[in-house]
């Protein structure tokens, strides 16, 4: 049996609108549609002037980050049943808006290539593959998971006020990621860019970003730990 | 001058350890302090300044004040680099939190050696 979902959508077309407004748009969804981007195509079908990014429809992409009754999230991870109608969807905040639901991720990337993002060994290649020991692999796992959706860092109030210069949580998860790894042999390099007002002590610990992750990752605690090999560094 | 967004300057570490350090002692004060007042077997002038007067008290009272001022200027720093944009601007309150904060430590001193 067919049910009705109301939405309230943010709407911006820079070319058209003077300025954003909220549209109120109801539609129907079959019993199959479980999840909100199942709703949203259908949405778009109804209107097709909506602009918003899909790609997986399954949690591994991360392009469908969007702001959900309030909550930064996944659309193809949220349930339909989890929400409170009239179902209220944003761009995430605080990045600029291209049209609808699509922001400019520009800056969000910019912090993330800024933590180098990839493993630096200058030691001469093995003949075969850079080994861990299973202990030394398991202190990736619940980092490497990050997909880069931007729902942490867009919630991150710390990101908001400093953009330019605040990591944010996604990069700093990325950057334990490549300090935790005991393949990589640029640590210290890594912790001198981190000991930076800006760079990382922005967090304040506020947690959002946990809140939010749909991964279910812990930002929070992979910055502790930068700052805990920082003071052992130190001390 | 070429604007470039700069970032690097290199001390976070020291004071995010510095105002840890400095709320854990603010905590075991109060504790110690609560303790001290609480016990005082009248709660007059002649007790109250007896209890400062110890080397011990004031020591760890003045380290309180001490305290007090660095989590402070750590505190209220932050909440000018995260939210005052104007680099003048942001420079001027800076010192002006510095100064105030200085000033209060130094009268803190003076009222704890005076009771």
């Amino acid at each position: 049996m067919t049910r009705v979902v109301q939405f309230r959508i943010y709407r911006y077309d820079p070319d058209k609108d003077q300025k954003p407004y909220m549209q109120d748009i109801s539609v129907e969804i079959e019993p199959t549609d479980k999840k909100l981007l199942q709703a949203l195509v259908r949405v778009k079908a109804k209107d097709d002037s909506l602009s918003f990014r899909r790609s997986c429809r399954e949690g591994v992409c991360g392009s469908d980050a969007m702001n959900i009754n309030g909550k930064n999230g996944l659309a193809c991870l949220t349930d339909i049943d989890s929400l409170t109608q009239p179902i209220v969807l944003r761009p995430l905040p605080g990045l600029p808006v291209i049209r609808d639901l699509i922001v400019d991720m520009t800056q969000f990337f910019k912090q993330y290539h800024s933590i180098t993002p990839y493993l630096v060994n200058d030691d001469p290649p093995p003949e075969r593959e850079r080994l861990q020991t299973p202990e030394e692999r398991e202190e990736l796992n619940g980092v490497y998971e990050c997909i880069l959706c931007a729902c942490c860092s867009t919630s991150c109030p710390s990101f908001w006020w400093n953009p330019d210069k605040f990591v944010g949580p996604a990069g700093l998860l990325n950057a334990y990621r490549f300090i935790a790894d005991t393949r990589d042999t640029a640590t210290n390099q890594r912790l001198d860019d981190l000991n930076d007002p800006y760079r990382l002590f922005r967090c304040h610990t506020i947690m959002n970003c946990v809140d939010v992750c749909p991964k279910h990752l812990n930002p929070t605690k992979a910055i502790g730990k930068i700052k805990e090999l920082m003071v052992s560094r130190a001390v | 001058m070429v604007k470039r967004l700069v970032v690097g300057a290199g001390y976070g570490l020291r004071d995010w350890l510095g105002q840890r350090a400095t709320g854990a002692y603010m905590a075991l004060y109060t504790i110690i302090f609560a303790f001290s007042a609480l016990t005082l077997p009248k709660m007059d002038h002649e007790h109250w300044s007896a209890l400062f007067s110890g080397g011990l008290m004031r020591f760890l009272t003045f380290l309180f004040f001490m305290s007090l001022a660095y989590h402070a200027w750590v505190g209220v720093r932050d909440i000018w680099m995260d939210y005052v944009k104007p680099l003048g601007l942001r420079l001027a309150l800076h010192l002006i939190t510095l100064f105030l904060l200085v000033g209060y430590a130094g009268w803190a001193a003076k009222i704890l050696w005076r009771l």
